[in-house]
């Protein structure tokens, strides 16, 4: 396949599991006829009809409920919610019903539903609609949570996200949708397993950790340091359950680490992320994980964002802090 | 959209400017009031049309444009007594102008300098709400209040109004708002604007039957009035609200009107609706009604109108330069506000922030 923007690659992701499967259904705000605010689903009404890609009405908590009771007959629904701050209508049918349906039914009830949130922020929009809420989610057994990072990634996560049997908060970094990559056509045997993080660049002096809209800005940050210090940089991919094996091993060679999110810092990943390093590699540690994150405020008007989003600088100046420790 | 099937429509001057009578609403007034009117719709149009334009150059993030929908706005907004108090949505800027609340603030949220940031309580016009529907809670709780404080029933009765879209009417918290104002009989006014989508979707997507109609079932009255028609709106929503301000509870106005522009300035609603249609409904004009009115009953001159026109000249100007000049905020206010008694562990990120930013060489400081 050529090369396409994470948006595109979501789409043909999209489009490949409808194909293979009737079941799949895809719902949410204006995904038909305007194909999402994203075009994440372009053409897909027009392709698989409107009884398949349904503009639902304008409620979130409904788009949520009844994806759980299609799911209970047998369908596969993918709900799209336009902007990460539009999802709190929905939260308690996702943490209260969705992801406690099989401990519940103890294993009776299967909820294969994916909820595809565009999230963080970087693109100067108003409030509500820059937010990284994806600690809520991954605090809360029997959901799974995942974030991709790139186009040829976003093509494969969310056809593996459609195939699972568990609800998944599929978590799209909507300042990246119109970055271009390569994306390759493989066999499913090939792909990489969806809840397993990856190092995507290799280095010897500090590891850094980020998940997302973030991993663009880790390995920009690696690029920067390149000839002073040697970066490496671990996209997490799935938020939960964590996948930290690659991280316990990249730490125990370099001895740092720091996390990167846009999320709030106060009982963000990067908290588990430190705890759990902590705890396994604490002989290995030179210094403290540290973390950079968005600051323990509500997120800033556009104006005060750049402020606010951890960037290159930031992480590079975790780093220092690091090594001077 | 087609024509109204139903026929209950509310309208007391016609698309070709001509009145007609309505037997429960009837609405007299002097030249001068009329040409009040005028002078709100042209103002809220030229401010809208200005900041469209600060968008379109950079100067805004985004526009919620309300092009179409001015005469709903100025007769809601004129209906209020001082006292009222109104929650509006995003859209709401013709309301806030007749509140008095200068246009600039809203520009702030959009131009992304804050969040809003108004004083309420200034103008009793609360701070636009982005998230569809919450404001309809805070308007019902807000009349409760009002009820509670024994501001009901009598000469110093107080209401509240609040904004909402046809899209809207879907979401849990506006019919539990709905259920809970019908229970609690409290003074408030649900004024849904029914511009026929909500960004894409079609009316269609949201009901099967007219949204007014929907009020029967929750116990009180709904009414439908042409929102482009700008003395039946002003002549129904004055009539909610004196019902709600006497403490005979609340009202669900439907304002039937059209989104002439786009949702915001990042959509593109060619892909969605025809041509034919916004042409349809260009001849249903807020402001050419009204204008031909006023002519053709020489309520108003040429000179008349050619003063409006300056007046907005003048206040496009205001508009455009005080965008231009508001200040950036400085960077560590981003810490300001968070809690009402402050936190120390902000206090301890706002100090880290300002000595990583006095770090870069170019003091990086603002
Ligand atoms: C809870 C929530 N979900 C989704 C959105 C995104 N959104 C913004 S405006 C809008 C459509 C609103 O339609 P309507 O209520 O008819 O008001 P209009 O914009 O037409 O004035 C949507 C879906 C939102 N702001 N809040
Ligand atoms: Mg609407």
């Amino acid at each position: 396949m050529p090369t396409m923007t994470l948006a595109k690659a979501l789409n043909a992701g999209l489009r490949k599991a409808m194909e293979e499967d009737p079941k799949v259904l895809m719902m949410g705000e204006d995904v038909g006829k305007l194909g999402g605010v994203f075009r994440v689903t372009d053409g897909l009404q027009k392709d698989f009809g409107e009884d398949r890609v349904i503009d639902t009405p304008l409620a979130e908590s409904g788009i949520l409920g009844t994806a759980i009771g299609l799911a209970m007959r047998g369908y596969r629904p993918i709900c799209e919610i336009q902007f990460d701050g539009f999802v709190y209508p929905a939260y308690d049918q996702i943490v209260s019903q969705l992801a406690k349906m099989h401990y519940r039914s103890q294993g009776k009830i299967r909820l294969p539903v994916v909820v595809r949130i565009p999230f963080g922020g970087g693109i100067g929009a108003v409030e509500h609609h820059s937010e990284s809420p994806e600690a809520y989610f991954a605090h809360t057994a029997g959901l799974k949570v995942v974030a991709c990072s790139n186009p040829a990634d976003g093509y494969t996560m969310i056809q593996q996200a459609i195939r699972s049997d568990d609800p998944i908060i599929f978590f799209e970094p909507k300042r990246r949708y119109w970055e271009k990559a390569e994306v390759a056509e493989a066999p499913d045997d090939d792909w990489y397993p969806l809840h397993r993080s990856r190092t995507v660049a290799a280095g010897t002096d500090c590891t850094v950790v980020a998940y997302g809209p973030m991993v663009k800005t880790a390995l920009e940050a690696a690029a920067a340091a390149h000839g002073e210090r040697s970066l490496e940089v671990i996209d997490l991919r799935t938020l939960s359950p964590l996948d930290l094996d690659p991280v316990y091993e990249s730490v125990s060679r370099t001895h740092r680490l720091v996390v990167v999110h846009e999320a709030p810092g106060n009982l963000g990943l990067g908290s588990e992320i430190a705890a759990r390093v902590t705890e396994r590699c604490f002989y290995d540690l030179e210094a403290p994980v540290l973390r950079v994150a968005g600051y323990d405020t509500p997120y800033p008007p556009a104006r005060l964002e750049e402020e606010y989003l951890p960037d290159l600088d930031r992480v590079l100046d975790a780093v220092d802090r690091s090594f001077a420790f | 959209m087609g024509e109204m099937a139903d026929g209950e429509l509310v309208q007391l001057l016609t698309p070709e400017g001509e009145l007609t009578e309505h037997p429960e609403y009837a609405l007299s007034l002097t030249s001068d009031e009329y040409r009040d009117l005028y002078r709100d719709l042209v103002m809220v149009r030229r401010i809208d049309a200005e900041a469209t334009a600060l968008q379109r150059q950079g100067e805004l993030g985004i526009w919620a444009s309300l092009l179409g929908q001015e005469a709903a706005q100025v007769g809601a907004g004129r209906a209020m007594r001082q006292q009222d108090m109104a929650f509006p949505t995003y859209r709401e800027h013709g309301v806030g102008y007749c509140r008095g609340v200068d246009p600039l603030r809203a520009l702030g949220l959009f131009r992304g300098v804050d969040l809003g940031a108004w004083d309420p309580r200034e103008h009793n016009f609360h701070l636009y709400t982005i998230v569809i529907g919450a404001q309809c809670l805070h308007a019902t709780g807000y009349a409760m209040g009002i009820a509670r404080d024994g501001k009901v029933g009598g000469d110093d009765g107080e209401a509240v109004i609040a904004f909402l879209g046809d899209g809207a009417t879907s979401q849990g918290d506006v019919n539990e708002a709905f259920i809970f104002a019908s229970v609690f009989a409290a003074p408030v006014v649900f004024f849904c604007q029914n511009n026929q989508y909500a960004i894409s979707e079609p009316l269609e997507r949201q009901t099967r039957i007219p949204l007014y109609k929907r009020a029967a079932g929750f116990g009180f009255p709904g009414v439908r009035v042409d929102g482009n028609d700008v003395l039946a709106t002003l002549a129904v929503t004055r009539k909610a609200l004196d019902d709600a301000r006497a403490g005979q509870g609340p009202t669900f106005i439907e304002a039937y009107t059209y989104r002439m522009g786009a949702h915001t300035t990042s959509d593109d609603p060619t892909r969605y609706r025809i041509a034919s249609e916004v042409e349809a409904w260009k001849l249903k004009d807020p402001i050419a009604r009204l204008k031909s009115f006023l002519i053709r009953h020489e309520h108003a001159d040429p000179e008349f109108f050619a003063g409006v026109e300056s007046e907005a000249d003048e206040l496009a100007a205001y508009v455009r330069s005080g965008c231009l000049a508001m200040p950036e905020p400085a960077h560590s206010t981003l810490f300001d506000h968070v809690y009402a008694e402050g936190s120390a562990e902000i206090d301890a990120q706002r100090a880290s922030f300002t000595r990583y930013q006095a770090s870069f060489a170019d003091g990086g400081v603002r």
